[in-house]
């Protein structure tokens, strides 16, 4: 089956360890979303995953099909099929959403391949219309003069068009009203299916009302802590995260 | 074609082609007033001009370099070295073989046409572009536009070239321009009849050699009441050149109502002192907008200007310089308000690579008796790595009441989130760095017409190829 597999990570960022020890593990096909309290290294998971440059992984292993994606740069793990959804998406000046897009499905073709231009917006519009994106937005540089929402929207067109295997959303939801969820929420589960296995981060449970998980998990200080069913999400809505501190067990693996 | 392989010392580092041609119009290395009479003999120019051209000498003689406030590669000019004339089919050679693979790459990448890459790698003296040019020069002369090498301009239209010539960049301007003066050769004359809307782009389509791609080339275009013009000069391709002096002079003239648009793209080779003196003037409601893009070259030295002599006028330059190891381009804007209610509008954005280095001088010039005066300037530098360095010195005098400036200026360096942010969605370190500065550069880079702008954005991305690291 393929999977992403998260062994004993430890991660540290400047002699400070954030990560100790997480094993977490989700296939194709599959929605987990990973809870925890602020500082419990939700983010750095994300990143990490992605490779971000400034966090060293000093022991365990990322899998993805089986093979460690460790040693792969961050463009390489993309390639490879992984995505992530920024928490806080970044601003190019200059660049257009459309030519942003074109360049990174470009990337992923072999040497001497050009995008056909006619598919590249057939498929561009299309997504844009399912996540309610005016056609006046591919000519806007990339994120300048957006809303929170409008950056995280962006965010899952981009999820929609480069159609990775595994995407890692890290809290698509923060800084969304109502309205801007559903929309984005709408989003995601019109791309979930049996080609796409998504890691959802989460600090409230009211993302998990409208994309619905197969499995929850509780990150804490670094590892996971206690793994269910979608109950858990609602449990920990009403008893809170301080509930687990005192039911603090063995660090928990996968499903 | 002549087998010169004997006698060619190739020194790829420095550049310099060092060969021994038995040429008859050969006018010799340095400069005394013997090549000055050789220039005007060769070319049967009339005597007036041999007395400006001596004239000019002894301007250029007088004057000093300008080391007090420009950067010290300008000493390392070597003036008794340097050919001031090489006639058509002289120029120095290279067979196809000779030329260095990374130009050839860089012809493929910018997609050159087969015909005009051996021309520019200097295995062909010259280009006959006329055939290619065929259609603008018909279009051209249906229009009543005259369009012809300054050479052929002076001696059959010297009613129009003597009015204007030397008018707006005077003799003594500057060491440089003295220099063009004396021993000029090449570049274009163009008169735009009243009224006439030129609808093509301009570019010199006559015959294309060594004399008119030249060292000091001198060109006049002269747009009459309620006319427009667009001119295009140079190209994005690398040039070879044994010559490493090009001094030009351009001068401008914008009669009332008119407009024009003069588009530079230089990409000398990087041992090339480019030191250019380019100004407009422009009357009542006329235009004049310069598009400049600094590709090349050691040192270029370039501050287009405009003189806004008449009420409402407006001037505009905009500028993207690129500078890579071992260059420097000290480019910039001279804007001198004459009338009421002129505006100015300076537009620069830089980019420094490796130990790169790009400066920025604008001068921006509205004296006390004049009202309604508008001025703007942005000037925005980008720094790739650390050893990267740009340099800004604004020399704005703006006096009198009504008449209002702006100058903003910022420096910035390519963030490392957008960096890993354009590396999740795939893009090697390398496209996203390319990216970035294309983005940084891109309103500016669609103000160029379209051959241009996609050449300019190739060659950007060729040149942060090598700078990733």
């Amino acid at each position: 089956m393929s999977s992403i597999v998260i062994q004993e990570l430890r991660v540290s960022i400047a002699d400070k360890e954030i990560i100790r020890g997480l094993s977490l593990e989700f296939s194709k096909g599959e929605v987990h979303a990973v809870m925890g309290p602020n500082g419990s290294g939700k983010s750095t998971l994300a990143k990490v995953m992605a490779g971000h440059p400034d966090y060293q992984v000093t022991g365990g292993d990322i899998l993805m099909d089986g093979v460690s994606i460790l040693e792969m740069e961050p463009d390489e793990r993309s390639r490879q099929g992984l995505f992530m959804a920024f928490q806080y998406p970044m601003e190019i000046p200059g660049v257009s959403n459309a030519n942003f897009l074109r360049a990174a499905l470009q990337a992923r073709l072999p040497e001497g391949e050009e995008l056909d231009a006619t598919e590249f917006y057939y498929r561009l519009y299309e997504k844009m219309d399912l996540l309610e994106i005016r056609r006046e937005f591919t000519a806007r540089s990339v994120n300048e003069g957006f809303s929170g929402g409008e950056k995280k929207r962006n965010e899952i067109l981009q999820l929609a068009v480069l159609e990775p295997t595994f995407a890692v959303l890290d809290e698509t939801d923060s800084g969304l009203d109502i309205d801007a969820l559903k929309v984005v929420a709408k989003g995601v589960n019109t791309i979930r299916g049996p080609g796409i296995g998504i890691l959802l981060i989460t600090h409230y449970q009211r993302l998990l009302n409208y994309i619905v998980p197969d499995f929850v998990h509780v990150m804490s200080e670094g590892r996971i802590v206690r793994s269910g069913g979608k109950e858990l999400a609602l449990e920990l809505e009403s008893r809170g995260y301080d509930w687990l501190k005192a039911d603090k067990g063995e660090p928990v693996g996968a499903k | 074609m002549s087998t010169q392989s004997d006698s060619i010392a190739i020194d790829r580092d420095i550049g310099n082609f060092f060969y021994n041609v038995a040429a008859t119009r050969d006018a010799g290395v340095g400069l005394t007033e013997k090549t000055i009479d050789y220039i005007v003999d060769v070319k049967g120019e009339p005597e007036w001009l041999r007395e400006f051209r001596k004239s000019a000498y002894n301007v250029f003689k007088s004057k000093p370099l300008p080391t007090h406030w420009a950067g010290d590669e300008l000493k390392e000019i070597d003036f008794d070295v340097i050919r001031y004339y090489l006639a058509s089919g002289e120029a120095a050679k290279r067979t196809w073989e000779e030329v260095p693979e990374d130009i050839k790459r860089t012809f493929e990448r910018l997609g050159i046409p087969e015909s005009e890459r051996k021309f520019l790698a200097g295995v062909e003296a010259q280009f006959d572009s006329e055939a290619v040019y065929s259609n603008i020069k018909k279009a051209v002369a249906d229009q009543g536009v005259i369009f012809m090498g300054s050479t052929d301009a002076l001696k059959e239209r010297p009613d129009l070239f003597r009015k204007w010539f030397g008018k707006v960049i005077p003799t003594g301007d500057n060491k440089f321009s003295a220099l063009n003066s004396a021993v000029f050769s090449g570049g274009s004359f163009i008169y735009v009849p009243p009224g006439v809307k030129v609808r093509h782009p301009l570019q010199a389509y006559f015959r294309i050699n060594a004399e008119n791609f030249g060292q000091f080339e001198r060109t006049l275009i002269i747009a009459d009441e309620g006319s427009e013009v667009m001119y295009m000069e140079g190209c994005t391709a690398p040039k070879f050149t044994t010559a490493t002096l090009h001094s030009a002079v351009v001068e401008l003239v914008a009669l009332r109502g008119a407009k024009i648009q003069y588009i530079t793209v230089q990409n000398w080779a990087p041992n090339v002192f480019n030191l250019v003196t380019k100004r407009g003037l422009a009357m009542e409601e006329a235009e004049i907008k310069w598009i400049d893009c600094n590709i090349g070259s050691r040192l270029t030295m370039k501050y287009p200007g405009v003189v806004l002599k008449g009420r409402k006028s407006r001037g505009e330059v905009i500028s993207i310089a690129l500078a890579g190891d071992g260059q420097h381009q000290d480019t910039g804007a001279k804007m001198v308000h004459a009338a009421d209610e002129t505006t100015s509008n300076v537009v620069s954005k830089s980019i420094s690579i490796g130990k790169g280095r790009a400066t920025y001088r604008g001068l921006v010039h509205v004296p006390k008796h004049l009202k309604g005066c508008k001025n703007n300037t942005e000037c925005d530098a980008l720094l790739i790595n650390a050893s990267s360095r740009t340099d800004t010195y604004p020399a704005i005098t703006v006096r009198g009441t009504g008449n209002s400036t702006q100058h903003e200026a910022s420096v910035s360096q390519i963030n490392a989130e957008q960096i890993f942010y354009m590396q999740q969605r795939g893009l090697s370190e390398g496209q996203a760095m390319s990216l970035a500065v294309n983005g940084f550069v891109n309103d500016l880079v669609s103000q160029f017409p379209m051959e241009y702008s996609v050449e300019l954005k190739r060659l950007i991305d060729l040149e942060m190829e090598g700078s990733v690291g």
